[in-house]
Formats: C-alpha cells, structure tokens, sequence
C-alpha cells in the first residue's frame, strides 16, 4: 500500500511538473497583460505533434526535442505578431473571441496534417529502463527524468525572475503595469519575450510528454483547463503560485483517481464506492479550487484584484 | 405610448420569419430545414440567457454550456424514471440548473476579470467530467432517448413542426420576459452595475445579490434550451457541455452584439447557419470558422449590431 | 453643543512606507460645514474614502451617528445616510441623466427585486430624481446620456445624484473643480441652502467658497491634521499660513 502510494506520487509530481511548464508563460501573460489566452494549450499540443513529426522523420529523440524548442517559439512569436499583438487593448470579450478562433484554426490544422488518430513517439533508449522503487516495485527512468527536467526549469525560471533585470521588470508588471511603463521599458517587447518564452515551455511539455501519453488533437484543451485551475488557486501572475499549485493539482488529481474509490470503500459498500469514486474523482481538483477561492479570492500568491 | 425601439421591431420580425419556416420548407420540399431551425431556436434561446449575465451584468461566463447539459440530462433521468411530461422536465431542468447556478455563481462572483472567466469554465469542465464519469446515464457515449417529451399526455412534440413552434413559442415567451427585466428595476441595477460598481455601492447597493440573481436566473433559462436541444436530437451526451460549446454561445453573443437581447437571436441564427453551411462544404469547416471568429475579433468589433451601426455612419 | 455626528479617532492608513493618513481626529457637528483643506497629495481623498468605506483604514475608528462604522461597506453606510460624491466622477456614462439619479432614489425606496415593471414608468421614481436635478440646476439635461455632459454638467449631476440618497451627512470631494464660474456660483448658493438639511464635509481648494461656507476649517497636511478651528482663526494661524496659505500667495 505504501509503495502504491509512492508511486502515485510520483506519478502526480511527474503530471504537476507538466502542468507548471504551461502554466508558467500563461500565468504571466495574465498578470501582466490582463490579456486572457485561451490558445495557449494549443502550443502545448503543436509542442507534441512537431515531436511526433520530427522523431518520425530523423529517428533521433534529442535532436527532434532541441528542433521543437525553436519551432515553438517562432510559432510563438508568429501568434503574436500576427494576433495577440492587435488585442492587448480590448476586451475580454473580444481576446476570448479571438484566442477561441485561434484554438479552433489550430486545432484543425494539426487535423489536416496528421489526421485525428492518436500519435506515439518511441522512448529514448537511454531513459527506457525502469529503477527499484522500493520492495518489488519498479518507477520508470523516463518518468522521473521529466520530473527532472521540470525542476530544472522551474530552477532556471526562478533564477531568471529573482536575480535579472528582466525578471525584475516582470514581477514589477504582475504587480503594476503601470509603473513598469512608466519606468520607460518597451511594454510591448517585453510581453513578446514573455509570450514566446511562454509557447516555448508549452512546446516543451507537450514534446517530453509524448513518449508517455499519446499525441491527439484533444490534448490541448484538456491541460488547458487544467491549467486555468493552476493559475487560480496560485494567484494570476505568480510563477511561484503556479508552481505550488501545479504539484497540489497534480498530486490531488492522481491521487484522487487511485486513492478517491479505496477510500470510499471504507465508507460505504463496493459498488457504490467504485461509482461514486469515479464520478467524484475527476471534480476533485474543481473542488479544491473552489474551496481555495473561497478563503482567497486571488489565488493562494495573487494580488488583491478581487474585490 | 412611444414608437416600439428598434430592437423590439427586429426581434418581432425575426420571430415572424422564423414562424414561416416549416410551411416553406414543406412547400419548396426541404422539410430537414425545420430541423435546422429548430436549433437555431434552440440556441438562441441559449444565447438569450448568456446574454442577461454578460451583455446586462458584464460577467462573462465561460461555462454556460453546463446548463445546456443539466437540462439535456433532466430529460434523460425523467424519462427513464418513466416521466415523460415536457412541464415536469422543464421543471426539474430549471431546479437543478438553478441549484448549481446558485452555488457555482455564489464562489464565481467572489471574484472579477480574468478569474471569473477562468472559474467559470473550470465548473463548467466540472460538470463535464461529471457526466462523463456517470456511467449509469451511459457516460462518455451518452445516452438515446426512447421518445420525446410528451406536452398534456399528447405526444405533440413528435413531428418535427411541433417541436419547432414548442420551441419558437418557449424563445418568444423569454425573450418577452428578458425584455421587461432588463428594463425593470432589477434590470437597473444589473446594467448600473455592469457601468460601474464604485457608483451603485456609493448609491446604497451591493452588487453580489443581484448578479448572483442574474446568474441563477440565466442558468434556469439556458437549462430550458437544454430540454429542447435533448429533445430535438433525441440524443444527451456530454458532449453538450465542453467547453467548446460554451465557447460557440459567447462566439454567437458577440457575433450578434451584446446588451440588446436581439443581437443574441440573430448571432445565434447566423452562427448555426454559419456552422450548418461551413460544414456542408468542408468536414474541416471548423478552420473557416475559427478564421472568421479571429477576423471579426481583429476587424469588427461589436459584430453585426456593430457593423450596422458603423454602415448607418452613426459611431460604434 | 450637540454630540457629533461623525466622530473619527486616530485614524491611520499607509502605503508601504508612505503614511497616507497619520493619525487623525476630528468631529463634524450636525448642521455644520466642516472644510478640509491642504495642499495636493495631503491625503485628503484618501481620507474621504476611509470615511466613505471605499477604503479601509489600518487602525482608529470611524463612528456614525454613535455607531461604530470602521468596517462597514460603503453601501451600508450609504443607506445610514452617509453619502459622498466623487472628485474624478463615476456617473454611468450609459444611462440618462434622470436614470443617474433615479437609481439613486431606487436603492433608497423599495424592493429593487422587481423584475417585471418598467423603472421608466415608476412616476415616484421619475418625480424625486427630476426635484433632485432641479435642486442643482440641471432639470433641462434629464434626458441627455450622462457620459454626453459637460464637464461642469458631471459634477452638478454628480451632486444631484449623491442628493437623492438623501444624506444626513454629505461629503463632498471638490464639488467645485473643474466648473465655470456660473455653476460655482449656483452650486455654492446651492450649499449654503442645503446647510439646513445636510451637514456637510467639504473638500475644496476654492478658498473663497471654503471661507464663505465653512462653520470649522481642518487643515491637513502629509496625512496629518495641523490645525482645526474656525476660518477666522485658521487664517490667522502661523503654522496654517506656513505649511499652506503661504504656498497659495507664494
């Protein structure tokens, strides 16, 4: 039991970390900007199916993830050039229209060019194996190398916003995009950098994520989802928040799918548990949000933008 | 009495047309347009309660499709319970839609912005997943209904115009009512509210009871398009509720104009058009849509109340 | 002399290192004219708000009619009759003249749970609001939408509005700025004949109008009350004349 419990930990850490990558740019892209953006799980997706394509074509795992890096980005930069750009004035209401449009484009290109049939990408050989976890139980080398590689992001991240000018300049726009205006510093740029940094880390995840889970046309919008409920309860603009919140959706949401029937075993009979277990089990991360707004409105690290 | 406003005049017109539909469509012998039409109504009814909380209350709700599936599987749970009765389904629909709107709205308006957008598609996605994992009620596949709602113990609804003129006659009564609230006291408060929030609080109102109202009360009437929608297709999946769909009602409010009740009609007409006539041309017909939806974002603002404005000269 | 209806006790509130409002004490006596003047960035609508409970202070009290207010919302004290008008206003730009105000009579006189009958067609409604824009002079713009007004026009309207709450207690965040000459004229006499119904805490930087109407003057200064007492005495006063008068004539 306590091995089981080990590795859906592990399994919700790995999950969080995925989640954290895309919600790192977005989470900024909102504080910053007030700019909502519902496009963004569609990068994460491109992310998986240039993967698919590149590794299907060259055969080599690492070139195809450093090629996906600078794909991305310049899918990024293109998006906004061509789009975001025009919207940061507007309304919600018109970003909302916008970005939706963008979701369905997208979505249906990717269709056009690969087909709506599931893809798979081979697992490196270096990382296919699995170690002894504890007892007889054995986690796979792949799995913890993206909790890895996810860390070692978030480390980059934090040292990027605690330590450089840039990083400076963004925690000063999430808290007041007034003042970073008014100290002189190109807005616009900085929200470009901001954005296609942020369809970077979104590519990233959805390519490291393709020799675990299939590449499908749905795969953006179910973490896109997700990862609003990130952004909530860590507070809009907080990358730290985001982080935080990433792991506790991401352990509660496995943990919950595994752990949610056992325990409600003890409660109540079989059946019904199984039932009931699989009906509240997926709600659970809503719930957790929920409850957290209501003791804080913005987020567990956000600014006072609730009334 | 003053002359009738202008988007009364339009919205009885459309209502005139729209009545027209199935003896035209029996005459020219397309009678699968009755179909088509009645999902226009549907969805404009739809339309009609999203715009009460956006349009009037400037809460944009991005789970508003939740409400289409509530009512949808009101009439799925009834009629396998052996309730066949349309009054009873539209009954249990606007209860239970009214309940989660009430406990859903009451955390949601706890906050503004970005995050009400965010929250609200979260329950939304809330209630999908619900539905999904519901394998009594068929979960991912959905489930067929054995026949459609039966009105006074008759089964009126069964042929295609019967369920069309039920609908259309549903769509006219709330849009009567949507338009005497908005211009009522309540409807005051919502529209003062949606200007500025600082200005009725210094006048001696708390916003929250009534956009809380407002949200309960749009969530009942879009439970009753949910009724109608099972009932057309004869058909309830979850499918009903992702957060596409709640997309596609916002894309249709914003396409037809907001705040005016008839721009919510007329999007909604012209989206389902849009999608019926896209998808007969290309099974990719969503690339063209998901186009146009950037275009008139980046290009026309206001959607069509917009561009008649601007084409009429007046300033937008 | 009679208790005061609003009493404020050390009352605090700071930004970071900036000290907003440091400290301050003050009465407003029913029927009186109470000014606060001081120079720009005094804190002077920083203080309104806390009064007005747009804000809330970090420490000291606010007491209404002897009942603790600190932490009410502003509604509340609101439908307690203590109402305020706004510097930079917040009319509903959409909404007619006559609807500004009639939303005002509105939240004061029955159920705004009402969702059937037309608010147009309520004669009560129309009535008040219409006395209310007649009281400052803008009867004839009824029906124009309030976003389309003059400057001038937004803060007479802003005083109507603010009006119809029916106030006890009024205060005022420069009714003045921003307004010709003609309609200074109309809302001070405006003023001096409400002072029978309305007691009143005025903002202004217009010395001629805070001299004419005033009963007491309170001068505040970095957040920080410096002297309060009546114009005479506020005139002669060095520290006044120093920290603020000075400054006008210099």
């Amino acid at each position: 039991m306590f091995n089981l419990f080990l590795l859906q930990l592990l399994n919700g850490a790995q999950f969080g970390i995925l989640l954290f990558l895309v919600a790192a740019g977005l989470t900024l892209v909102f504080g910053i900007m007030d700019f909502i953006n519902l496009a963004h799980g569609v990068l994460y997706m491109i992310g998986g199916y240039v993967m698919a394509a590149l590794s299907a074509a060259t055969g080599n795992f690492w070139l195809s993830l450093a090629l996906v890096l600078p794909v991305t980005l310049a899918v990024g930069l293109v998006l906004e050039l061509l789009v975001f750009r025009r919207l940061y004035d507007r309304s919600h209401l018109d970003q909302v229209l916008a970005t939706f449009g963008l979701v369905l484009v997208l979505s249906e290109l990717v269709k056009i060019l690969w087909g709506a049939a599931p893809l798979s990408v081979a697992m490196p050989e270096a990382l296919a194996g699995s170690i002894p976890l504890a007892g007889l139980m054995r986690y796979p080398v792949y799995r913890i190398a993206v909790i890895g590689a996810g860390l070692g992001v978030a480390l980059a991240l934090w040292f990027v916003i605690a330590r450089t000018r840039v990083g400076m300049l963004l925690r000063a726009g999430a808290a007041n995009r007034a003042m970073v205006s008014a100290l002189g510093v190109d807005i616009n740029r900085l929200f470009m950098l901001v954005f296609a940094a942020g369809a970077m880390l979104a590519g990233f995840a959805g390519a490291i994520v393709s020799p675990i889970l299939s590449v499908d046309p749905g795969m953006g919008d179910s973490i896109l989802i997700l990862t609003f409920v990130v952004i909530v309860i860590g507070g809009v603009g907080s990358v730290k928040g985001a982080f935080l919140a990433a792991l506790l959706v991401g352990i509660v949401d496995t943990m919950g799918r595994m752990f949610g029937p056992i325990l409600l075993k003890s409660l109540m009979e079989p059946a019904a548990a199984a039932q009931a277990g699989r009906t509240i089990a997926p709600m659970l991360v809503y719930i957790l949000m929920a409850a957290v707004l209501f003791w804080r409105p913005s987020g567990l690290f956000g600014r006072s933008v609730a009334r | 009495m003053t002359a009738m406003p202008p988007r009364l005049r339009a919205a009885l017109a459309i209502f005139a047309l729209l009545a027209l539909v199935p003896p035209l469509a029996h005459w020219i012998g397309q009678p699968f347009l009755i179909v088509i039409a009645t999902r226009m109504v549907v969805f404009a009814i739809a339309a009609l309660s999203l715009d009460l909380i956006l349009g009037y209350g400037a809460m944009v709700s991005f789970g508003h499709a939740a409400y289409l599936g509530i009512g949808a599987y009101a009439v799925a749970v009834l009629s396998r319970a052996g309730v066949t009765d349309l009054t009873l389904h539209l009954l249990a629909a606007i209860g239970a839609a009214g309940i989660f709107a009430l406990v859903t709205g009451a955390i949601s308006l706890r906050t503004r912005g970005v995050y009400f957008i965010m929250i609200t598609l979260a329950f939304g996605q809330m209630a999908y997943f619900f539905f999904v994992s519901f394998s009594a009620l068929g979960g991912d596949d959905g489930t067929a209904l054995a026949a459609r709602s039966t009105v006074l113990g008759q089964d009126w609804l069964r042929s295609e115009p019967g369920l069309f003129y039920a609908t259309l006659g549903l769509l006219v009564l709330i849009f009567a009512g949507l338009y005497r609230l908005t211009l009522s006291r309540f409807g005051r408060v919502l529209s003062g509210t949606r200007e500025s929030a600082l200005r009725m609080q210094a006048v001696g109102f708390r916003p929250f009871p009534y956009q809380l109202t407002a949200y309960v009360i749009s969530g009942c009437l879009c439970a009753v398009a949910g009724v109608m929608l099972a009932n057309q297709s004869a058909y309830v999946s979850p499918s009903y509720m992702s957060w596409h769909r709640s997309g596609e009602l916002i894309v249709m409010l914003v396409l037809g104009g907001i705040g005016s009740l008839t721009g919510a009609i007329a999007g909604a007409l012209a989206t389902v058009a849009l999608e019926e006539g896209l998808a007969k041309y290309s099974e990719h017909w969503r690339l063209g849509f998901g186009l146009i939806l950037v275009l008139v974002a980046l290009a026309a603002p206001g959607g069509i109340a917009g561009l008649i404005r601007r084409l009429k000269g007046a300033p937008a | 002399m009679s208790a005061p209806l609003l009493q404020v006790r050390n009352l605090s509130k700071s930004y970071a290192a900036l000290k907003v409002t440091d400290d301050v004490s003050l009465d407003v006596h029913p029927g009186e004219i109470h000014a606060i003047i001081g120079p720009n960035g005094a804190g002077k609508t920083t203080l309104i708000a806390q009064l007005s409970g747009q804000l809330r202070p970090d420490s000291g009290h606010v007491h209404y009619m002897g009942q603790d207010i600190t932490r009410l919302p502003m509604a509340a004290r609101v439908r307690m009759g203590l109402a305020r008008s706004f510097q930079l206003t917040t009319l509903l730009p959409g909404f007619t003249a006559l609807e500004n105000v009639a939303i005002a009579v509105q939240a004061r006189e029955g159920s705004s749970f009402r969702f059937f009958r037309a608010a147009a067609s309520e004669r009560a409604l129309n009535d008040q609001a219409m006395d209310a824009l007649r009281d400052v002079g803008l009867n004839s713009r009824a029906t124009q939408l309030a976003g389309s007004l003059s400057h001038g026009e937004k803060r007479q309207l802003e005083l109507a509005v603010a009006l119809a709450t029916r106030p006890r207690l009024l205060l005022l965040d420069e009714p003045l700025a921003g307004t010709g000459h003609e309609e200074a004229t109309l809302l001070i006499a405006l003023f001096a004949r409400l002072r029978s119904r309305v007691t009143m805490m005025l903002i202004e930087h217009d010395m001629d109008a805070v001299f004419r109407l005033a009963d007491r003057v309170s001068v505040l200064v970095y957040g920080r009350i410096i002297a309060s007492g009546t114009p005479a005495e506020m005139r002669a006063d060095a520290a006044v004349r120093a920290a603020y008068l000075g400054e006008e004539e210099g």
